[in-house]
């Protein structure tokens, strides 16, 4: 069985350092890290982290009240149960030679991936989607032959409205944060 | 046989200290300065401005630069220590009594490792302490330099915050940021690292006197008014509840206010260790110390009852025992400054997080009075005989216990010394045999449970406070580990007097054998210099008790002496503490003290007179 998963969105401030403490606080804290993306944000000084992490919603509110004990981190929202687009990228590099390359470049389109490089023995698959999906993309590519593959973890945004950024951008984020369940 | 005076039915100061503020500073209002300085007058420009007055430290290599501008702040008094362990707990005994930050300076590399221990107390107690340690030259960062410590790293898990500092123009609002952080909201130990061409090389200084703004740190938290409804509901509908007075009743100063509420509402009190100065011993609604090492009467009161309203205290496994069985029956409130400490152990029925003293200010006025009489009886009679807590009726019987010369301290004292106790069986004795009648007169190390505390911290203590008394409780092996701040005590010209329960072990390791190992005392034996020739070498002065008739004499002549002073108590070598919750145990099966068959009674007057259950 596979570990309950939770997604948390935190948006740090872009300093050295801050995912060292970000991810110092998970390993203390004993909470298992599925995936974690950082990049940045249009705000300069401003990054946004993308964590999954297994536990329930107890956890994850003591996760999420431990990032904000962070100085560095901005905001902190656990968008589990919140309607919203999760994508990963993958890279997957396939072993393949002319005589089945139409079979699998067929498996390419219908993923709605792309090829980015081929070469006489291998092909250079990027697909962008939920987990679910890449999962079952490289399910289809396993027979083929996977030469390597590279994810990027995972990304997510709610939709509609985001409410947090609002709550950045005037530097006075609210205080509805962190009460337990 | 003496009988002891009551201290009397104190009502405790509703505030010992300030709220904690943006910052320390009490506006010391220095020279306006607009000039070059170097980094290092910087740094304790910055910290006169911060309302320092003393720090505590050791020299090196690396903070040289700092170290030579020093001279030029004859208003910043630097303690030499003697070990940068000392430097930390003693900046935490001073924080602790005078309710601002405390400062700890140190070199880099093994200067700024020593510190940990101290830094580690300071997190686990909510301590505010800032620890400044030089590093080594920007350039040199990362290379494994000589006394190169990635101090910032090493401290990340222990600390509220790090600053690595590698320019003088950022070396302001490092340190500026740094005591907010320390002092503000959960308070804690804030280390700020600076490079040592930080130290040196110059930048303009303009002091900003502007408030800090942090755009992630939020300390503060209010609870919803519905939330403070419902908490007076659930305290009006409970039949039997109780309350826990923790280390956040202590430092929010909320002790008048417990007293308010437990007046209208005839609630009784229970304590943590560090909350133990929170409610005055002498309140008929007091009972004392709860968990681990608390009275069986009360731990078994904790288990029946049906509301728990916690203040100011995280449930540590110290006071819960077996997290399965405990206090199945009670909703819990808790009232807690930092949420992620709510839900964090114990299911909670409601937290209200903030500030112990402002939601008390918010909801005693709404609480009304309920006839607790039956509950209060009940408690009584789990009570029984059972605690001999009160053992100033013991007979004399020529053998010297730890828990008689702690009694007799309490009573010489009245109980308003402050006292600094280090870690084992005499700081549970000291929790249990001093009775805490007023706020913050406790200073022990209480999460991390460090040995050798109690000395530095009250070298750090009698600086926050130079005219009360102090007493600093320890064990023969914790007091051998930071001995040698003894001879900062000389240096410096202070006084205290040390209690010293030498029982020959490291008693509360012996005691875990006795109980759980068979017997097998393995390493705890343990031989001790002769203290009153240590004092005499230092030239302090020292004193052997081996009899309780002894006491008396000892106590009077130390507190007369104007230097400090060491008495060394032969106690009982084999007593333990009772009762004792054994650990992850549950918390009403506790191991109760012998009965008092007469041969019990012969080897430990300390017995209990009633049955069990």
């Amino acid at each position: 069985m596979a570990a309950l998963l939770r997604t948390l969105v935190a948006y740090v401030e872009d300093k050295p350092g801050v995912l060292n403490r970000v991810a110092s606080l998970f390993r203390r804290r004993g909470y298992n890290i599925a995936s974690l993306n950082v990049g940045r944000t249009h705000d300069t000084g401003v990054s946004r982290m993308t964590i999954v992490v297994e536990g329930d919603a107890r956890v994850s509110h003591l996760m999420e009240a431990n990032l904000y004990k962070l100085v560095n981190v901005l905001s902190v929202e656990d968008i589990t149960e919140t309607p919203a687009v999760v994508r990963d990228m993958a890279l997957i590099k396939i072993a393949v030679l002319a005589d089945r390359r139409a079979e699998v470049l067929q498996l390419i389109e219908v993923f709605h991936a792309r090829v980015v490089d081929i070469c006489p023995a291998t092909l250079i698959a990027e697909i962008t989607g939920s987990p679910d999906k890449i999962d079952a993309f490289v399910e289809v590519l396993k027979p083929y032959g996977i030469c390597e593959m590279v994810q990027t973890g995972r990304i997510a945004m709610t939709r509609g409205v985001e409410s947090d950024a609002s709550r950045i951008s005037n530097g006075q984020v609210s205080e509805t944060v962190v009460t337990a369940a | 046989m003496t009988s002891s005076p009551t201290p009397s039915q104190n009502t405790a100061p509703a505030k010992i200290m300030d709220a904690p503020s943006a910052a320390s500073s009490t506006d010391p209002s220095p020279v306006e300065l607009n000039r070059v300085c170097t980094g290092s007058e910087i740094l304790w420009e910055t910290l006169i401005r911060e309302g320092v007055s003393v720090m505590f430290g050791y020299p090196g290599g690396a903070i040289m630069p700092a170290y030579d501008a020093l001279p030029k702040y004859p208003q910043l008094h630097h303690v030499l220590v003697r070990h940068e362990q000392g430097a930390a707990h003693a900046a935490e005994g001073y924080a602790r009594v005078s309710g601002k930050v405390g400062v700890a300076v140190a070199t880099s590399g093994p200067g700024a490792t020593n510190l940990t221990t101290g830094i580690a107390n300071a997190m686990l107690d909510s301590i505010p302490i800032v620890c400044i340690t030089g590093q080594v030259a920007s350039a040199l960062l990362g290379s494994d330099a000589f006394q190169e410590v990635d101090i910032t790293g090493v401290t990340l898990p222990i600390t509220k915050h790090t600053f690595l500092v590698t320019r003088p123009e950022d070396i302001m609002q490092a340190i500026k940021e740094a005591f907010y952080i320390a002092i503000s909201g959960r308070p804690g130990p804030v280390v700020v690292d600076i490079t040592k061409d930080a130290l040196q090389k110059s930048a303009n200084f303009k002091w900003d006197a502007s408030p800090v703004k942090l755009p992630g740190y939020r300390p503060e938290h209010r609870p919803l008014p519905a939330d403070l409804q419902r908490a007076v509901e659930m305290i009006h509908a409970a039949k039997k509840p109780i309350i826990f007075a923790g280390h956040g009743v202590v430092r929010s100063g909320a002790t008048g206010l417990l007293l308010e509420l437990v007046r209208k509402t005839d609630i009784p009190v229970a304590a943590t260790l560090l909350g133990l100065t929170g409610f005055p011993a002498s309140n008929p609604r007091a009972l004392g110390m709860m968990g681990m090492h608390g009275e069986a009467w009360v731990n078994k009161a904790i288990q029946e009852s049906d509301l728990i309203v916690a203040l100011g205290m995280r449930f540590d496994d110290r006071v819960t025992g077996n997290l399965k069985t405990y206090a199945l029956k009670a909703k819990k409130i808790h009232v807690e400054l930092d949420p992620a400490e709510v839900n964090k152990l114990v299911h909670v029925d409601l937290p209200l997080i903030g500030d112990v003293r402002e939601i008390l200010q918010l909801l005693v006025p709404h609480v009304e009075y309920r006839d607790r009489s039956e509950w209060l009886s009940h408690i009584d009679s789990l009570r029984g005989k059972s605690a001999v807590i009160d053992i100033k009726h013991m007979p004399d019987n020529g053998k010297l216990f730890a828990a008689h010369v702690i009694h007799d301290l309490w009573r010489l004292t009245e109980g308003k010394a402050i006292v600094v106790t280090d870690v084992g069986q005499h700081q549970m004795w000291e929790a249990q045999y001093y009775r805490h009648d007023f706020p913050n007169k406790l200073i022990t190390s209480g999460g991390l449970g460090t040995m050798g505390f109690a000395l530095p911290a009250a070298l750090g203590a009698r600086f926050a406070c130079p005219n009360e008394e102090i007493w600093v409780i320890a064990g023969d092996g914790g007091f051998q580990m930071t001995q040698a701040e003894l001879q900062t005590f000389v240096q410096e010209g202070k006084k205290v007097n040390i209690a010293i329960i030498n029982n020959g072990y490291l008693g509360m390791v012996r005691q875990w054998q006795e109980f759980f190992y068979g017997g097998r005392y393995v390493a705890t034996p343990m031989s001790s210099p002769d203290f009153v020739k240590l004092a005499d070498a230092h030239g302090l002065v020292g004193f052997r008790v081996t009899k309780r008739s002894e006491v008396d004499e000892a106590v009077r002549r130390a507190r007369e002496t104007p230097c400090t002073t060491i008495i060394d108590f032969r106690v009982e070598q084999m007593d333990s503490v009772y009762p004792m919750v054994p650990a992850g145990a549950d918390l009403d099966a506790m191991i109760r003290r012998p009965e008092a068959t007469p041969a019990v009674a012969e080897h430990n007057p300390i017995y209990e007179t009633g049955k069990d259950e």
